[in-house]
């Protein structure tokens, strides 16, 4: 009989490129995907395309010009790095943060959390074709970057903050956005969630797409709300509380399965409890100074240098870099948008870190991916990539 | 020396005092590890900025990770991170590997280090134990050229296929290092 042999046809892989300049990749990442048919049978990452080589230029900044480094890897929440970073240089020079400056970050590294679930959920939606949520929360992010610029001045890169304390206090029209922002904000927050938490068509779409189980994501080294998905209350900024996180009254949500459903669960949850704390630290907000007594570390006010003469020295110096740290070597981490973000810092009494290492969320559990997707459609994996919220600048640094 | 401990713990009896003999600290986490591994295998232990840090050697750093990592005492299942360090002047330990161990449970951090020489750059992978090793490793060869023995794909990650050094070691200078208009000599006397 010559009956076509179907079988080997049937089994021929198609090799499909996911990106490196894909729309639906949310960044420049490569996924080679071996496909049978509409299911994934194997996938290989490929990163670097937007690798800038961080941590060999901070091996020749002096610690302030660094801060411009941090806030371009994830630059969906820019001053959580920033104040991470800032926090590192602290714990090795020994410099205590009035309670007011801790307050006053607290404040932003909420509102940046806030932000970057925000445009993770949104374009989750966008992924399963709804358009609608994304449109509603990004007028809100929008809003945030306002409240951003009336703090600092820049709204992306925020280069937020000083070692030793915040770099002006908060402006009686900063205050005023953010207690207009904090009315206006859970309405739309309420009905983005009325959107798609019951959603059917979202819900046949997220629900057991990629998932991952508690004890791979531990293996995998995932942390913050991808690894909270998976039912382990890990978060940083309980386990090891920096910036005052002790004194505030707030709760950690977690998932059960760890599939993309729950990731967004988890998000929107993460949104409510941040905005409980910003309420709380607004609220409580203590008077003082808002940066430390240390002149040789904190750069003196603007004003200060056109007619103190102490002022303009300590100005030169640090800006010329010629302060010096300590030796030691400091690991300091902070709750990032997307996990643990740590900084580990060796110093040899000199300029500039002798070795600065950067763990990255991202870097560490993208690795997962292709895991997580095997055995689904293409359309599944795109929903799961998007739910992981990879951030390319933190993936490459 | 389990004894006293237990004692005192039924003697206060209250919340409060419940947790403090369970709580670890650096000293008992080191008196576990010169248990597990013998007093000598640890060197230069030190608690900079209160995270215990110690020094080991390449033969046994699979060993002790790995036994950590199924350890019921201290639980140090979670590998934070691990990253190459380049120290081009101390004579036959120029390369460095620093691994950052963190047990969720009992919210404790271990810092290991270990120093080998430039000429014979070849560490134990870990990938073994922990899948999340994989990529560091690979960082770690892309960056420092060492070379993790038994990895399953050891290519570079972050830069291109066709260098032929690795970048983040102390010889290769962030700018060229044949230009003159941008000297050290008078910055940061």
């Amino acid at each position: 009989m010559n009956v076509p042999m179907l079988n080997d046809f049937s089994q021929e892989l198609t090799t499909l490129n996911l990106g490196p300049t894909h729309p639906a990749t949310h960044g420049i990442f490569q996924n080679i995907l071996q496909m049978d048919g509409e299911r994934i049978v194997s996938g290989v990452p490929t990163i670097g395309y937007i690798h800038r080589a961080f941590e060999k230029i901070a091996e020749r900044r002096p610690f302030y010009q660094i801060t411009p480094l941090t806030d371009r890897m994830n630059y969906c929440s820019s001053p959580i790095n920033n104040m991470g970073w800032h926090m590192t240089v602290e714990k090795l020079l020994g410099v205590t943060v009035p309670k007011r400056a801790q307050y006053m970050r607290v404040i932003m590294m909420e509102l940046a959390r806030i932000a970057d679930h925000l445009v993770c959920n949104g374009i989750l939606g966008v992924d399963t074709g709804a358009f609608t949520g994304f449109l509603y929360v990004f007028e809100e992010r929008e809003n945030i970057y306002e409240i951003y610029e009336e703090v600092c001045g820049s709204r992306l890169t925020t280069n937020m903050g000083r070692v030793g304390g915040m770099e002006r206090d908060f402006s009686d029209v900063a205050i005023q956005k953010l207690r207009t922002w904090l009315k206006r904000f859970p309405d739309v927050m309420r009905e983005f969630e009325k959107l798609f938490n019951r959603n059917r068509i979202f819900m046949d779409r997220t629900i057991d797409v990629g998932g991952i189980t508690a004890e791979k994501a531990l293996n995998y080294g995932f942390t913050g709300p991808n690894l909270r998905a998976t039912g382990v209350d890990y978060d940083v900024r309980v386990m090891n509380p920096y910036s005052s996180y002790d004194d505030f009254d707030f709760e950690i949500p977690v998932g059960t399965k760890g599939d993309t459903y729950d990731r967004y669960l988890v998000r929107n949850a993460e949104i409510w409890q941040s905005l409980r704390i910003i309420e709380q630290a607004l609220e409580n907000l203590p008077e003082g100074p808002f940066h430390a007594d240390a002149p040789h570390y904190y750069l003196p006010p603007k004003q200060a240098v056109y007619k103190n003469m102490e002022a303009l020295i300590y100005h030169f110096k640090i800006i010329m870099g010629e302060i010096e740290a300590p030796v030691g070597e400091v690991y300091h981490s902070v709750e990032g948008g997307n996990g643990e973000l740590g900084f580990y810092l060796i110093s040899d009494g000199g300029r500039t870190p002798y070795r600065l290492h950067f763990r990255r969320p991202c870097f560490i559990y993208y690795q997962a991916y292709p895991e997580m997707v095997v055995g689904q459609s293409l359309s599944d994996a795109i929903l799961t990539l998007s739910s992981m919220n990879v951030i390319a600048g933190e993936l490459d640094a | 020396m389990a004894d006293p401990i237990e004692e005192s713990a039924a003697a206060q009896a209250t919340a409060v005092a419940q947790e403090d003999p369970n709580k670890l600290t650096n000293a008992k986490i080191l008196a576990r590890l010169q248990e597990l591994f013998g007093a000598e295998t640890f060197t230069d232990v030190e608690e900079p900025y209160g995270l215990l840090t110690a020094t080991t050697t390449r033969e046994r750093i699979h060993e002790i990770i790995q036994t950590l990592a199924g350890e019921q005492d201290l639980k140090m299942h979670f590998l934070t991170t691990m990253c190459g360090v380049h120290f081009p002047e101390s004579e036959g330990k120029e390369l460095s590997m620093v691994y950052h161990l963190h047990s969720l449970v009992n919210n404790v951090r271990l810092r290991l280090k270990i120093f080998f020489p430039i000429a014979d750059p070849v560490v134990p992978t870990l990938t073994d134990v922990y899948a999340t090793a994989n990529w560091m490793e690979r960082e770690a060869y892309d960056f420092y050229g060492i070379i993790f023995q038994g990895h399953p794909n050891l290519i570079r990650i972050l830069n291109v296929e066709d260098m032929d050094y690795h970048p983040m070691r102390r010889e290769y200078p962030l700018e060229d290092g044949t230009r003159e208009d941008k000297t050290d000599l008078f910055f940061g006397r």
